[in-house]
């Protein structure tokens, strides 16, 4: 009988309770930790030994700086004393809230106090668990070394017999690396689903391949392309490399919450959303909080649009720098490897809107000592007018500076080697109705950085971009919009070139030619130069790609004979939806390609050589993404270069041999292939008819049975019967008329 | 190849089908008519009418006597091919995506769709025909002698095996069933295609020892009516819903395009509107023949092999009577096995 309310004696309330069962293991494993009362102590260490009479002077002087972090009363604070009436050194502090308590751990250790103190400030809880006996081993023992294990060869790739190259293609949910076999079909190295989430990247030198994770960014390389690296930050969107692979700087949109314990990030990140990091340790160097961009200085109540700096850290070309400019206020830069303001303190610039280093390191006439160029611009503020500057660095000395006036927006473009950087200034007329462009061009090696002005350009300039390793530039400018037209304004593409003049380095630079009416909108440079593909990407209606040779080796026309250029068009394709454009490493092919990621119709890549012959098209479900692997820099030096480019003819005739011999070999496979086909499909049939002929014996059915009737009904051979002709008159009434015969 | 033109539909084609002698091509389409056409000149021959739904299927009797058709109306009709006449009306409960006549022309097969509780079938039905002359009307019988039914998932289209001995089914989920045609047993069942991409279309060699099929995985098969072994993979860029094996030259042709609910989405120049010519035993793509502006439902080929027609989503028919290019076409292995 179960218990009722009424009958329920002492013994069956108690029932429950089992007291055989051992619960220990289970408290310890689900214990509550009564820790939250503890989270608003921290513990002060390196105070001076004072007797009773003064302690409440130090407290006092103490609680200034600690009440500059959180706020905490001299009740809280507790400075013990011992049997010698003298403070021990060390006081505990309480705070109100745990979030402050950790700020002061944050902010005040390692602090000084005076000039003999420096205070040491840890969360109480820290101390009992790292420092209580037992926690700390009282000997010491020496980390135990790991066995070495060799790592893969990170450049293998660079080893291979064809000097062919590699790119990475993702599509659906799969990324592949592959060899680009011309117009063969490539030839895969891995293939892998769900290698990333978000996109795949390329290391500026082709070392590691990085894959995008909502738990951070996994770095690939080697021949089989293992893991190398992890490194952890939390909903990680954007992702940049320093020039050569030491650093990487990571972006999320959301900060960072770094729970406790985190093997790799620590109190530091918490709350950033921007990381930087070692590369070759994989920990963080340092993190911050990310400034977003605005349109421009707010104006009145209107909220100015919020944009993602990025790449919110510029590297220097020899990577000792990373800098970050704070819009409109200044720019700081940091010295790697400890990530340290430079000279402690931010450059302040008022209203600086962009700044770009050289690429590369220049050295300037004159100019003896180590130096890094930055570049930036101020706009009109006030009366004052703008300003373009160039920064050298660690000096932080302006080393020279333009104003400008009528300024609307300015682009700075250094040229790759950092000879020249060119200052797209996008001008407005007193009315502020129309735009024109100048370009101003710093000629950054020669003496006393001499400016030279384009001003011929009558239209706004939307893309501008030097040769690689060159002194000639392409330009697109576009006319006004009419307003309320749903057709893009026709643009025009202008071509320049240093002129030639004896005796002077470089002359000034000079229109070749300009395209009229086109539709181009991007430039993509060879990466060796000479040769640039102008085309129309993410347009609706044009899909033109123009493939230019700078340095054509036909006859020069009369007019350009004093330029540094031979302006040739080589071929124009097109590419139905084109996307992206991408040079390889070594300027011999180029891929277009129309990504899923802009829209869904006819997604593939299609290869190009530099010329505009097209190699191979491959239709490709929810293509995303093509990126060619970057070659590091040549080992030969320029002696040796020189060398290769004299005997060219010579290594071509060996290279082309082979390219015979492989087509040869492919060719020879293919037919005896096909041979082996049709045997097998004769043998096949034959086998089959017989096997046939005997069923039709079994069902009775005359071998001949279909036979006859197809000899009947529809001769199976025209040419033995003679093709029968239906011939057909049709006749047709062109035109009737009524004569009235009176 | 100057295409012959038929525009006697007014709605988007479903199947086209040559007589035995070549000489009539028989339409259908979802404007519930069937159409006859001389395959020589593209003139109109007459219509049947009386269908009330679209028709999906049509095929006619090897001897030319009698066209059977089926429809969304959930009946097969047979008619008299000469006078139009309807001679029989079998009813079903769902509507019926395939008729097949038995090589001899003494069965007819006929896959019903699975719907309203309705699980697909395929039916077989004995076909009687009158003594001279034969288009005289006879009873045929009102049950079928055959039932299969698909429980795992249904069959799309459906024809018959050399000397009528297997019954082959394409399925929805994208395999190849093998029947055996007299006890109405499964004995194979392979996933030829990508699964759950439908099988579309199902056309057999002239001897009917292999089948090539058609799906919406974008690829077609050659497969062996004996064993379903697969032999050959036609791979194309777009959903395919058709495809023959022609007689007299080793090629199979392939059509389809973007699905028809997608086509208002895409620009005409990527709907690849194409039927595509591939080689038969090399698997190479060797021509495309462009025309229609509406995916590609159906194609067919002449039985000797010298013209095949295509019906579009457009609505129209397209006859073409191949040239000479296309029967002196060789690969250099064909032409050295030739000379041996």
């Amino acid at each position: 009988m179960a218990p009722s309310f009424d009958t329920l004696s002492e013994h069956d309330l108690h029932e429950e309770e089992d007291e055989e069962i051992d619960f220990s293991d289970l408290k310890a494993q689900y214990e509550v930790k009564l820790e939250e009362g503890l989270d608003t102590f921290v513990v002060i260490d390196g105070l001076p030994v004072v007797p009773e009479e003064s302690r409440q002077k130090l407290i006092k002087f103490l609680l200034r700086k600690l009440n500059a972090v959180g706020s905490t009363s001299e009740d809280a604070i507790f400075m013990p004393l011992n049997d010698k009436n003298m403070s021990e050194g060390f006081a505990f502090v309480e705070y109100e809230t745990p979030e402050q308590a950790l700020a002061a751990v944050k902010q005040l250790h390692g602090t000084p106090l005076d000039k003999k103190h420096t205070l040491s400030v840890n969360k109480l809880m820290d101390i009992d668990r790292y420092g209580r006996e037992g926690r700390i081993e009282e000997e010491y023992k020496p980390p135990q070394l790991e066995p070495f294990k060799e790592k893969d060869h990170l450049r293998s790739w660079m080893g291979d017999p064809n000097a062919r190259d590699q790119f990475a293609l993702f599509r659906g949910d799969k990324v592949g690396v592959f060899w680009n076999n011309k117009n063969h079909p490539p030839e895969n190295v891995v293939d892998r689903a769900h290698w990333t989430q978000l996109f795949v990247q390329w290391s500026p030198k082709g070392t590691y391949l990085a894959s995008v994770h909502p738990q951070g960014i996994q770095l690939w390389g080697g021949p089989t392309f293992s893991k190398q690296k992890q490194l952890p930050h939390p909903f990680v969107q954007l992702v940049e490399f320093s020039p050569g692979e030491s650093y990487m700087t990571t972006w999320s949109a959301r900060p960072i919450q770094v729970e406790e314990g985190h093997p790799v990030l620590s109190y530091e990140e918490d709350g950033k959303n921007i990381i930087i990091w070692d590369i070759v340790s994989g920990k963080p160097l340092r993190s911050f909080v990310s400034y977003d961009l605005t349109a421009g200085p707010a104006e009145g109540d209107a909220q100015p649009k919020k944009k993602v700096q990025w790449p919110a850290f510029k590297w220097s070309a020899d990577e000792k720098y990373v800098a970050r400019m704070l819009q409109h206020q200044s720019i700081s830069i940091y010295e790697l490897p400890r990530m340290n303001l430079l000279g402690k303190t931010s450059v302040k610039i008022d209203g600086v809107m962009d700044f770009e280093w050289s690429p590369a390191t220049v050295s300037r006439e004159g100019i003896k000592q180590y130096e890094q160029l930055l570049c930036f611009w101020t706009p009109e503020i006030g009366s004052n007018p703008a300003r373009v500057g160039m920064m050298s660095v660690p000096s932080k000395e302006i080393v020279r500076t333009r104003n400008l006036f009528n300024v609307s927006d300015v682009k700075l473009h250094w040229q790759s080697q950092g000879t020249y950087v060119c200052v797209k200034v996008d001008r407005h007329s007193k009315s502020k109705k129309s735009l024109a462009t100048n370009l101003e061009i710093f000629r950054v090696r020669e003496k006393g950085v001499p400016v030279e002005v384009v001003d011929s350009l009558k239209d706004t300039v939307i893309n501008f971009a030097w040769e690689p390793n060159g002194g000639r530039f392409v330009l697109i400018t576009t006319g006004e919009t009419p307003t309320g037209s749903a057709v893009p304004p026709k643009t025009a593409v202008s071509f320049f070139a240093p002129e030639k003049i004896k005796g002077a380095p470089v002359g000034s630079f000079k229109l070749v030619r300009t395209i009229e009416r086109k539709t181009s909108n991007a430039i993509y440079w060879s990466p060796k130069g000479r040769f640039v593909v102008v085309g129309t990407v993410h347009s609706q209606t044009s899909f033109d790609i123009d493939f230019w040779d700078m340095d054509f080796e036909g006859e020069k026309p009369e007019s350009d004979k004093d330029l540094a250029a031979n302006l040739q068009l080589l071929k124009t394709v097109e590419h139905y939806g084109v996307t992206d454009i991408d040079w390889d490493p070594t300027g011999r092919y180029i891929v277009t390609s129309a990504s899923a990621w802009t829209h869904s119709m006819e997604n593939g890549w299609n290869i190009h050589t530099f010329s505009g012959n097209t190699l191979a098209e491959h239709p490709t479900d929810k293509f995303k993404q093509f990126v060619w692997r970057p070659r590091p820099a040549t080992l030969l030096s320029k002696e040796e270069q020189k060398q290769v480019r004299k005997n060219l003819r010579e290594y071509s005739k060996e290279f082309e041999e082979e390219d015979r011999y492989a087509v040869d070999i492919a060719n020879t496979a293919v037919v005896e292939k096909r041979k082996r086909v049709l045997n097998e499909w004769t043998a096949w049939l034959r086998r089959e008819k017989e096997l046939l002929a005997e069923e039709k014996d079994a069902y009775g059915v005359p071998d001949n049975v279909d036979d006859a009737k197809l000899a009947k009904d529809a001769p199976s051979n025209i040419e033995e019967k003679g093709d029968s002709v239906v011939e057909e008159i049709v006749e047709e009434i062109i035109e009737e008329s009524e004569e009235v015969v009176v | 190849m100057r295409p012959i033109l038929l525009s006697g539909h007014e709605r988007s084609l479903n199947q086209i089908k040559f007589n035995r002698d070549g000489d009539l091509l028989f339409s259908v389409a979802k404007d519930k008519i069937v159409c006859a056409w001389w395959s020589a000149n593209g003139e109109r021959l007459g219509t049947y009418n009386g269908h009330q739904g679209a028709i999906w299927t049509v095929d006619v009797s090897p001897n030319t006597v009698l066209l059977a058709t089926g429809s969304a109306d959930n009946t097969v009709r047979l008619w008299n091919v000469k006078t139009g006449e309807c001679l029989k009306v079998w009813d079903f409960p769902t509507a019926v995506k395939r008729v097949e006549f038995a090589p001899d022309g003494s069965k007819l097969l006929a896959v019903t769709e699975k719907r309203m509780g309705f699980l697909g079938t395929i039916v077989v039905f004995d076909i009687k025909y009158g003594e001279e002359p034969r288009e005289q009307m006879v009873d045929q019988v009102e049950e079928p002698n055959l039932r299969i039914t698909c429980t795992e998932s249904k069959a799309t289209v459906a024809g018959w095996s050399y000397l009528g001995k297997y019954i082959i089914a394409g399925h929805e989920d994208g395999s190849i069933s093998q029947y055996d045609a007299k006890t109405g047993d499964q004995l194979e069942n392979v996933q030829a295609h990508e699964f759950d991409h439908q099988i579309n279309d199902l056309n057999f060699s002239a001897d009917r020892t292999y089948f090539i099929t058609a799906s919406k995985d974008k690829s077609a098969k050659l497969m062996s009516s004996r064993n379903l072994a697969i032999m050959k993979t036609y791979v194309a860029d777009t959903p395919l819903n058709t495809a023959v094996i022609t007689p007299k030259k080793d090629y199979v042709i392939l059509g389809g395009g973007q699905a028809a609910m997608d086509v208002t989405t895409t620009s005409a120049r990527q709907g690849k509107f194409e039927a595509r010519f591939y080689h038969k035993i090399f698997e190479d793509e060797i021509g495309r023949v462009r025309g229609h502006f509406g995916p590609l439902n159906t194609i067919h080929i002449h039985p000797n092999g010298t013209a095949y027609a295509s019906g579009g989503e457009d609505g129209y028919v397209r006859v073409h009577h191949f040239d000479k290019s296309y029967f002196d076409f060789l690969y250099e292995v064909e032409r050295e096995q030739l000379k041996k």
